[in-house]
C-alpha cells in the first residue's frame, strides 16, 4: 500500500520514529534539569531538590505544571505575532538537529530493517550546521518584539556571538571532514566503528584533538551556556532575552536550551567519539552470536552513555567556570580559534598529504 | 499529482507569497522574515532538483548569516513605519516602471527557452550533490572559482581596512 508513492509501512516507521525521538528528547531534556540542580547541589555541598517525589524525582513535571498554569503576559508594546513565534522558533530549531544524528544501527522489526537515524542525508553534517546557524532566530526575535532594551540587547548579543562562533565551529568541522570524506553522519559513525580495538582505535578525538576542543568551545557558545551565557547574564540584564515572558513561552525558552544541550552532546559524541559505537568490542561478531536488535540496543545505550557524559560535562563547566566578559568572548572567537581552527585545518591537511591517504 | 508536483507548487506559491509579504509589509522586521521564507522555499525547490549541497548552502549562508545582519541592523535602527521616510509619488512610479520592464525581459528572455530547462534537467540528475559539484568546480570550472575567491578575499580585505580606519581615527 502506498501513500503518494512513498511505502505506507516506511511512512508509519519513520513517523514512529520522529515521535519516539522528539518524546525521548523531550524526557531527556527534562530530567536534564533536575541533573543540572543535583549537579549544581554537590559542587556547592547542598542536597538539591529533594522534596517532590522520592529523591526529588518528581521535580521537573512540578516544575513543567507551575510554568504551564501560571498567568500568560504579552506585553502591551510588543509585537504579539514575533512574541509568540519567538520560542516556538527555539523550540522547533532545537529539536530539528535530531533528524540526521544516528541513534543507533538498524533494529528488525517483524522482518523490516529500521534504520534508528531518521534521514540519512548526504550532507549530514552542513545540514547540523545549518539548523545551528537558524538557531540565532529564536533569540533575535523573542529579544526584540518584547520591546525591552535589556531583551533588545541580549538579543543582539545572543546574534553576535552565535554567527562568531560558527565561524570557528565551521573550520574545525572541516579538518575532521578532511579526515572522513563524507558528510554523512552515519558514514562518519561506520568508519570510526572499523577502527582497531573493536572501533576505538577509529574514534575521531584521536586524530583531531585540537579539532575537538576548539568545536566543544564552540558548541558551549553556541548553547548560550556559562562561560558564555552572555545573552542571559542576569546581573547586567536582568533576565536576557526572554525577561518579558511568563508561563510557558519562558518555559519553552530555557527548556530549549537543555535540548540544544542534548542534541549537541549527541552530535559531539556522534562526531568525535564513535557514536553508537562501543568501544573494544567488534560489533559484527557479537551481532552474529547474540542478535543484531540487542547489540543494536546496546550500542544505542553506548550512545546514550557519552551523551550523559557531555550533559555533566556542561554542567560542570557552568557551576566552574565563571562568565567570560563580552570583549573578552570575541577575542577567544576571533583571535584565537579561529586562526587555532586555520592551522589545524592546515596541519591535517598536510598529514593527510604525507601519509597519502 | 506526484508528491513532486504538489512539493514544487506549494514550495512555489510560498515563494510568490512571502516575496510580495516582502515588498508590501510595512514593517522592515517583518520583511526581513518573509525574505527568510522565501530563503526556505527556494531551498526546497533546490532539494526537489537533488541539488541538497546548493540547499543547505542556500540557507546557512543566506537565512543563517545575511539575514540575521539584516535583522541585526533594522533592529539597532529601531526602525518603525512612522518614522521612516517616505519616498516621493514620482520615485515609486519609476520603480514600479523599472521593475516591471525588469521582468518583461526576463520573461522575454526564458518565454522560448524550455529547450535548454529540459536540457539541464536530462544532463546529470545527481550533478547537485555534494562530490559531483566539487569534482565538476575544481576541474572543468576551477579558474572562474580562483577568480571569485580571489573576488571574496578582495572584499574581505577591503572590509578590515574599513573597519580598522574607524577605529584608528577615534583613538587618535
Amino acid at each position: 500500500m502506498e501513500i503518494l508513492q512513498i511505502d505506507l509501512f516506511l511512512f508509519l516507521e519513520k513517523l514512529l520514529l520522529i515521535g519516539g525521538i522528539i518524546t525521548f528528547s523531550l524526557v531527556i531534556a527534562m530530567y536534564t534539569t533536575y541533573a543540572e540542580r543535583k549537579v549544581a547541589a554537590v559542587i556547592q555541598d547542598r542536597l538539591g531538590p529533594n522534596r517532590a517525589g522520592p529523591f526529588g524525582l518528581a521535580q521537573p513535571l512540578a516544575d513543567g505544571l507551575k510554568l504551564f498554569f501560571k498567568e500568560e503576559i504579552i506585553p502591551l508594546t510588543s509585537n504579539k505575532v514575533l512574541f509568540i513565534i519567538g520560542p516556538a522558533l527555539a523550540m522547533m530549531t532545537a529539536m530539528l538537529t535530531s533528524a540526521v544524528i544516528p541513534w543507533g544501527s538498524s533494529i528488525n522489526v517483524f522482518g523490516r530493517d529500521v534504520s534508528l537515524q531518521i534521514a540519512d542525508v548526504n550532507i549530514g553534517v552542513l545540514y547540523v550546521f545549518g539548523v545551528v546557524s537558524l538557531g540565532v532566530y529564536g533569540i533575535m526575535i523573542g529579544g526584540w518584539s518584547s520591546n525591552n532594551k535589556f531583551s533588545l540587547i541580549a538579543a543582539v548579543r545572543g546574534a553576535s556571538q552565535i554567527i562568531s562562533y560558527e565561524l570557528a565551529m565551521g573550520l574545525s568541522l572541516i579538518a575532521l571532514l578532511m579526515l572522513t570524506g563524507s558528510l554523512s553522519m552515519k558514514t562518519i559513525v561506520e568508519q570510526q566503528m572499523s577502527g582497531g580495538w573493536g572501533g576505538f582505535l577509529g574514534w575521531n578525538i584521536l586524530y583531531q584533538p585540537l579539532g575537538f576542543l576548539i568545536f566543544l568551545i564552540c558548541v558551549f557558545a553556541e548553547c548560550n551556556r556559562t562561560p558564555f551565557d552572555l545573552p542571559e547574564a542576569e546581573n547586567e540584564l536582568n533576565f536576557g532575552y526572554h525577561q518579558e515572558y511568563s508561563s510557558m513561552k519562558l518555559g519553552f525558552y530555557l527548556f530549549a536550551e537543555y535540548i540544544n544541550m542534548f542534541i549537541s552532546s549527541a552530535v559531539v559524541s556522534t562526531l568525535f567519539f564513535g557514536g553508537y559505537d562501543i568501544p573494544f568490542v567488534n560489533e559484527t561478531t557479537l551481532a552474529a552470536s547474540w542478535g543484531g536488535n540487542i547489540v543494536a540496543v546496546m550500542g544505542f545505550a553506548a550512545l546514550f552513555a557519552k551523551i550523559v557524559f557531555f550533559l555533566f560535562l556542561f554542567m560542570w563547566v557552568r557551576w566552574t567556570i565563571p562568565r567570560f566578559r563580552y570583549d573578552q568572548l570575541m577575542d577567544l572567537g576571533w583571535k584565537k580559534l579561529i586562526p587555532l581552527a586555520l592551522a589545524n585545518m592546515l596541519i591535517t591537511a598536510i598529514v593527510i598529504l604525507w601519509l597519502n591517504k | 499529482m506526484t508528491i513532486i508536483e504538489i512539493l514544487f507548487w506549494f514550495l512555489s506559491a510560498l515563494a510568490l507569497f512571502g516575496a510580495l509579504m516582502v515588498v508590501f509589509s510595512k514593517n522592515p522586521v517583518h520583511s526581513v522574515l518573509w525574505l527568510i521564507v522565501v530563503f526556505f522555499a527556494i531551498s526546497g525547490h533546490y532539494i526537489v532538483l537533488n541539488a541538497q549541497f546548493l540547499a543547505i548552502v542556500n540557507l546557512i549562508v543566506y537565512a543563517g548569516a545575511i539575514m540575521v545582519l539584516f535583522l541585526f541592523v533594522i533592529m539597532l535602527m529601531n526602525m518603525n513605519t512612522e518614522s521612516e521616510p517616505q519616498k516621493s509619488k514620482w520615485l515609486r512610479m519609476a520603480a514600479a516602471l523599472s521593475g516591471g520592464s525588469l521582468m518583461l525581459i526576463l520573461v522575454a528572455a526564458l518565454k522560448d527557452n524550455t529547450s535548454k530547462v529540459t536540457g539541464m534537467f536530462t544532463a546529470e540528475a545527481n550533478i547537485g550533490l555534494i562530490k559531483n559539484l566539487g569534482k565538476v568546480l575544481f576541474t572543468d570550472y576551477v579558474v572562474p572559482f580562483e577568480i571569485s575567491s580571489v573576488l571574496f578575499l578582495s572584499a574581505i580585505v577591503g572590509a578590515v581596512i574599513l573597519g580598522k580606519k574607524e577605529n584608528s581615527t577615534t583613538h587618535s
